[in-house]
């Protein structure tokens, strides 16, 4: 009965880190290439992840019925926040000299971005990426009761029946999951850093 | 039934709206204590951060439903539970807002015979003064949402809505359940940044 509901809990946290991060990029790149709407977009994901989680899991559920793909929905829009925040901010500080020295070399502003400026700003992008992958673990936990399963569902039944088996199992498996990736993510960052930005 | 339920959900948002305060209250004053030791022992802060990092990843739920076993059905379970939860936002922020605070000011202060309390009071916190309403910020939006878990174990406040709607499929009930929790958070978010902006030195203000 356990196996399950933590496979179901990965597979929502996945699906929802594989949107963060497509849309995450293409809008923070967006941000970064047209200065005028960088305002709107942010203060559009701040909003998201300001609206408290399970709020826009029930007003999604409203529109669109309660199903997994509403889980992912809401879990792919609370999280945008961090990855194109970081997204743009990275594009931005790369050092002006290198874009300079780009264009210089007659780069067209595409082959620019793809080839200059985004590997640059990759350990600021993969920061993001890796904050909202440990928040979605644990706000997937809401996602059941919208109809997405996963530990969610662990920890209310045994929140409800006071089986305190049940919690502790629901709670350390989702502990392990956070400090897991994180550790992985972070060792990754690490290792993304020139050798003289390596830090812990 | 809107007008019908009107009573009832008022109800909801102040009981929210005061599970909120609270616990980000007693929250924050314990981060800025807890953050202006730690400042003053930075190689058991190593540690320690992670720890209350790892304790963060435990979902609201979680720590609720735990404190419910043993304390019961009272509000004194959310708000314990909510202030805790509220405390490592603004520690993180108020631990590095002070240690990250100039070291020639500091010098500057002790030059002009500041004792280590004065220095603190006088330079340090106002100089971290940013960062912690920064953590203040994210502790309160949060505890928004967690409060909403409140309703959980049937102390009120706007989860009781949301819960309502969704277990009996009545979606008016999810709605109202979740715009004012939406509105709240997005408020007090709104009113804490006039706040920021005000408690900042004209000096420093960057905009």
């Amino acid at each position: 009965m356990k196996l399950e509901h933590v496979t179901q809990h990965i597979y929502l946290v996945l699906m929802a880190a594989l949107f963060t991060i497509v849309f995450g990029l293409i809008f923070g790149i967006i941000a970064y290439l047209f200065p005028k709407v960088r305002k709107y977009v942010i203060f559009v994901f701040d909003l998201f992840q300001t609206i408290p989680t399970l709020a826009t899991l029930g007003l999604l559920m409203v529109a669109f019925g309660a199903s997994p793909t509403t889980v992912i929905v809401g879990l792919t829009l609370y999280n945008l926040l961090p990855v194109v925040r970081n997204t743009m901010v990275g594009l931005m500080e790369v050092a002006p000299a290198i874009k300079e020295a780009a264009e210089g070399m007659g780069m067209p502003k595409m082959t620019k971005l793809f080839k200059v400026e985004l590997p640059l700003a990759f350990p600021l992008i993969f920061a993001g990426m890796r904050i909202s992958l440990v928040n979605s673990i644990g706000s997937a936990v809401m996602g059941f009761f919208v109809g997405g399963g996963g530990l969610g569902y662990v920890l209310y039944r045994g929140i409800r029946t006071m089986n305190f088996t049940f919690i502790l199992q629901g709670t350390l498996t989702l502990m392990a999951m956070a400090i897991v990736v994180d550790a992985v993510m972070s060792y990754y960052e690490n290792k993304l850093l020139p050798k003289n930005q390596r830090g812990a | 039934m809107w007008v019908r339920y009107a009573p009832r959900l008022m109800n909801a948002i102040l009981t929210h709206f005061y599970f909120v305060i609270v616990s980000v209250s007693i929250g924050s004053i314990l981060a800025v204590i807890l953050a202006i030791a730690l400042s003053r022992f930075k190689k058991a802060a190593k540690y320690l951060m992670p720890i209350l990092g790892i304790f963060q990843t435990i979902p609201g739920i979680v720590f609720i439903g735990v404190l419910f076993i043993y304390i019961g059905m009272r509000p004194e379970t959310v708000i314990i539970a909510l202030s805790v939860y509220a405390i490592l936002p603004v520690l993180k922020n108020a631990y590095t807002g002070i240690v990250t605070v100039d070291p020639a000011l500091i010098e500057a202060g002790r030059g002009i015979g500041m004792n280590p309390w004065i220095l603190l009071w006088r330079v340090e916190l106002p100089m971290a003064l940013n960062s912690i309403i920064t953590g203040i910020r994210m502790s309160t939006i949060y505890t928004v949402s967690w409060a909403v878990l409140a309703a959980m174990i049937g102390q009120g406040g706007l989860g009781e809505f949301i819960y309502i709607g969704i277990n009996s499929n009545m979606k008016q009930f999810i709605v109202m359940g979740s715009i004012p929790a939406a509105l709240m958070a997005i408020g007090l978010g709104y009113l804490i940044d006039k706040v920021q902006v005000k408690l900042t030195p004209r000096g420093l203000r960057r905009n």
